[in-house]
């Protein structure tokens, strides 16, 4: 398989789970494992373009596909506008939901370009956040969004006095 | 405190740029070559004796290093509890089992996929013995679980006689007194206020390396108390604590669970040094969901005494607390948090039992706000139950009854004082941002079109930064693990030869942005850029004492520790800047990345220069030592006392039960804010879990023990479409108990929140004449409530 553009090939046992091939494998710690049942969405990355929980995906299912995790979004050393909006409107508190967040976000926006709240909302439904409230999550979602249509991001909810 | 755009303005974070890109380090992450992988053998069934262990097939598979029971442990004890009322956890089952998901055997193996296939092939057979679950059952000792303590009621805490040495009145004659007068209204609900899962979304994880050649341990856990850990495993082991190094990395939400300590953590640390090698467990949520602690579980009777004018003559609280099958860390402790609020934000006699029981279910212990929120959701419920019995306004009600702003300190009946407060400034601001009058005129013409839509309010005042010394006069201490005053916290400032500065603190977070507050703190204080300065944390080894983060404490203990540091190194810097300018200390200013004569910005010098000077050493003033670092060790005088008001807005639909929250407000006091940002964060996330407690979740153990809610398909935690954006908005009331006047935020949001939405809900059906419902607040149940007042 090709993970963040480098072409990778290793044997494993065909009970590995894609997220553990990914981790313990290839060290790529960032796609993190929280429930195993495909419901909290930590493990997401994308496969072929599309946001797969790597933590229901067996490593051999992967064979020849193009896997991207969080280490993968960033380009040349600029990060995407997606972590951007995280860091800028404070969209993570502990971390370890954020790297399934973004790929789930980056997801949504590559389809929706305009997303509303209701939208953002229940695009990142299947990604659980037990230290934000989501509240902020949807900011940083709205400011990539319109940094990602060239336009200027709206303010912050805590700006202005409050 | 000093007054610059630094403190109390608005930082992006520094530790997120390594979170956002996937590179941040948790326990999981590390693996050094040949980490053995461990996984456990869990009970089945609640209570039992075992009568077969046979661990010898396991042992046979391929790549299992070690199967390890009760015997092989059982010389280390049983695990440690700083408040030892009630049977302490075996390390593994010791002969018998008392609920689903007790550890009976351990492997160790070369992969995980390994040890779970051993954990498999370990043979062990019960002779099962009736489960105790309902809590009043259990107390009625029907069926002693633990014999040899003769009841299942560990302990009772009331109001009066909670700690016999304040000789505090009972005021219980009182609030009887006032049920008896011509024109007193009682209210009384009988009110669950259930067993919860904390789910922090990273489970837990620990990882031991003993280094036979140095007779040294080091253990990265993901922990909330670094230090607490490395006393409780050199404790357990025998080890000094000079030789146990424990590191928490980035650790990914504690909310109270990782603030104890496990079995698992003194076992993995014991198996490394047993076998020499590398050994980690990382639980899967199945294990989080059924032996990592719960919280809440309690059933009680509320009832108000008050005027028809709505005027309070006392309050009794009569209750039962679930403890779970063994006491750990603070588990017997955690309701005497929720008495010492016990009155909220009122001022009225109290009287307050709460009988503590074992049942055959996981140990509970502090999550998120830890006896707080099961308090004030009592009090808060049985108020609206009033202001509704005489018909007056919940807000005015409440209004009516708030401690004065001129009262404060305000001695309370179990023998604490209030340190500062202004209740009524709060709610005000809160009446205002959420145009609490149209809301009113909002819900009433939706009403008169048939929906049901409903508001609800709820206040709070809750107790944090622990704590004062005191406390340990009453077994509240982390004495079990050999530190005796570790309700301390610490702060170490040090201006390297560069200019830079390193703080390395005593605290470690778990998501509350410790590393930009605390930058904050010293760059405030000293003058240097945010950017030169790197904060430390959660490393024994490395950090002065401190304790962790827990009960909304690090910035009104750590944080002081680290104020009071970062004054020592600048009046330090003063006096040889003035030695290098050739001026007075008294006439040096810290400004811009220097320090320079007042009045005169030209006559300057660096950090750099005045580290170096401090360094070189021998151009030092006279009586001035070399180096330019101090640590400073704190310990507050008393709690702080933070407050608030919430508002929600909500509709429930009529057909199928199901509660939509429409709109959230909060006003929160936490006093100064060193970065608003990161508090209104807190609020957020802490609001989003006492709506999850309202509306969700539920830890559910059936009549024979088994737990329903053993992962997250069954345990709904809020998703983001659940949650509406909220509106938050702060009063300021410093508090005087420390110099910064900060009084901590990480658990307000959950102590002001679950009775909010259920205030809101029961509003929206009173036109049916429902008058309360159980949380959680599910579509069956709240449907089954509107049949029911329709019948």
């Amino acid at each position: 398989m090709t993970v963040n553009g480098q072409p990778v090939s290793a044997e494993v046992e065909p009970r590995t789970l894609l997220v553990h091939f990914l981790r313990e494998d290839l060290r790529l710690t960032g796609t993190h494992v929280g429930c195993e049942t495909g419901y909290c969405g930590a493990c997401t990355v994308h496969v072929d373009g599309e946001p797969v929980k790597s933590c229901t995906m067996f490593a051999v299912q992967a064979d020849g596909a193009n896997v991207t995790t969080i280490e993968g979004i960033a380009s040349n050393g600029d990060l995407h506008p997606v972590q951007e909006g995280f860091w800028e409107r404070h969209g993570l508190q502990c971390g370890y939901c954020t790297p399934g967040m973004i790929m789930s976000s980056v997801a949504l926006l590559s389809k929706n370009d305009r997303p509303s709240e209701e939208e953002i909302r229940h695009g990142i439904e299947g990604n659980l956040c037990r230290c934000t409230g989501y509240h902020n999550i949807v900011q940083a979602v709205q400011f990539a969004a319109a940094r990602m249509r060239g336009e200027e991001p709206p303010a912050a909810d805590w700006e202005g006095g409050e | 405190m000093a007054t610059t755009s630094v403190m109390g303005g608005v930082v992006k974070r520094r530790e997120d740029p390594a979170l956002i890109q996937g590179l941040g380090k948790y326990t999981d992450d590390f693996a050094p070559v040949g980490t053995l992988r461990v996984a456990f053998l869990r009970s089945p069934v609640a209570r039992a004796r075992i009568t077969r262990l046979d661990t010898s097939r396991a042992k046979e598979i391929p790549g299992v290093v070690a199967v390890y029971t009760h015997d092989d442990v059982a010389h280390l004890g049983p695990l440690l509890a700083q408040v030892p009322v009630g049977k302490l956890r075996p390390l593994l089952a010791a002969g018998e089992v008392n609920h689903v998901g007790e550890a009976i055997a351990m492997v160790v193996a070369e992969d995980r996929y390994i040890a779970q296939d051993a954990v498999e092939a370990i043979e062990v057979d019960f002779d099962e013995l009736p489960a105790v679950i309902d809590l009043r059952k259990a107390a009625s000792d029907e069926v002693v679980i633990h014999e040899e303590l003769g009841s299942n009621v560990l302990h009772t805490w009331t109001y009066h006689g909670y700690w016999e040495a304040l000789g505090l009145e009972d005021q219980t004659p009182q609030v009887d007194e006032a049920m008896q007068r011509e024109d007193a209204v009682v209210v009384s609900l009988d009110m669950v206020n259930q067993r919860l899962i904390p789910v922090a979304i990273e489970p837990r994880s620990v990882l031991a390396e003993y280094e036979p050649g140095y007779g040294r341990l080091t253990v990265h856990s993901s922990t909330q108390v670094p230090h607490a850990l490395a006393g409780a495993i050199a404790t357990q082991l025998e080890m000094s604590i000079r030789d146990v190094r424990v590191v928490a990395p980035e650790v990914g939400g504690g909310f109270g669970c990782k603030l104890n300590v496990y079995n698992d953590e003194i076992l993995v640390a014991w198996a490394s040094r047993e076998l020499g090698r590398p050994v980690k467990w990382t639980e899967t949520r199945r294990e989080a969901a059924g032996a990592t602690i719960h919280g809440r579980g309690w059933v009680a009777t509320a009832t108000l005494v008050g005027t028809r004018d709505g005027q309070f003559l006392g309050y009794k609280l009569e209750g039962i607390a679930d403890m779970g099958a063994y006491s750990q860390n603070f588990t017997v402790a955690i309701p005497l948090l929720g008495l010492w609020i016990a009155s909220g934000q009122y001022k009225m006699p109290v009287s307050w039992t709460v009988d503590c029981v074992v049942t055959n279910t996981m140990t509970t212990d502090a999550y998120r706000g830890a006896g707080r929120p099961e308090a004030i959701y009592y009090l808060e419920r049985i108020i609206d139950a009033y202001a509704r019995e005489i018909g007056m306004d919940p807000i005015e009600v409440r209004e009516k009854n708030f401690w004065q702003p001129e009262e404060f300190p305000a001695t309370l009946g179990c023998g604490f004082a209030l340190d500062s407060g202004d209740y009524a400034a709060a709610t005000q601001r809160l009446k205002e941002i959420a145009d609490y009058e149209g809301l009113k005129r909002r819900r009433d013409e939706a009403r008169a079109e048939g929906r049901l839509v409903g508001i609800g309010v709820g206040s709070y005042v809750e107790v944090c930064g622990f704590g004062p010394a005191v406390l340990a006069d009453i077994g509240f201490s982390w004495s079990a693990y050999g530190l005796p005053s570790s309700f301390n916290g610490s702060g170490l400032v040090r201006v390297n030869p560069d200019g830079t500065a390193t703080v390395i603190i005593g605290t470690g977070p778990s998501g509350q942005g410790h590393q930009t507050a605390w930058a904050q703190i010293v760059s405030d204080g000293l003058g240097i850029p945010l950017d030169d300065i790197r904060v430390h944390h959660g490393d024994s080894a490395t950090s002065p004492m401190g304790i962790g983060t827990f009960g909304s404490r690090s910035l009104a203990v750590d944080g002081t520790a680290t104020f009071a540091a970062t004054e020592a190194v600048r009046e330090k810097a003063a006096k040889i800047a003035a030695k290098l300018l050739e001026a007075a200390p008294e006439d040096i200013v810290f400004a811009d990345g220097g320090a320079h004569v007042a009045g005169s910005p030209d006559r300057g010098v660096d950090w750099k220069a005045i580290a170096q000077a401090a360094y070189q050493g021998h151009t030092l003033p006279e009586g001035v030592d070399s180096g330019l670092e101090e640590t400073i060790i704190h310990t507050p005088g008393n709690a702080t006392w933070p407050f608030g008001t919430h508002l929600a807005m909500v509709e429930v639909d009529p057909d199928t039960g199901d509660v939509e929250l429409l709109e959230y407000y909060a006003v929160d006091d936490c006093g100064n804010q060193v970065n608003p940002m990161i508090v209104n964060g807190q609020v957020h996330g802490g609001i989003a879990q006492g709506v999850g407690q309202a509306l969700f979740e539920d830890a559910y153990y059936d009549q024979d023990g088994n737990l329903l809610t053993g992962s997250l398909v069954d345990y709904p935690i809020p998703t983001a479409a659940d949650l509406p954006s909220f509106q938050l908005s702060h009063t300021v009331t410093p508090t005087p108990v420390n110099p910064m006047g900060v009084k901590g935020i990480g658990e307000a949001g959950t102590i002001g929140s679950a009775h909010t939405v259920v205030n809101a809900v029961v509003d929206a059906l009173e036109p049916l004449g429902v008058k309360h419902v159980d949380m959680p607040l599910r579509p069956r149940k709240v449907w089954a409530a509107i049949q029911e007042a329709r019948a």
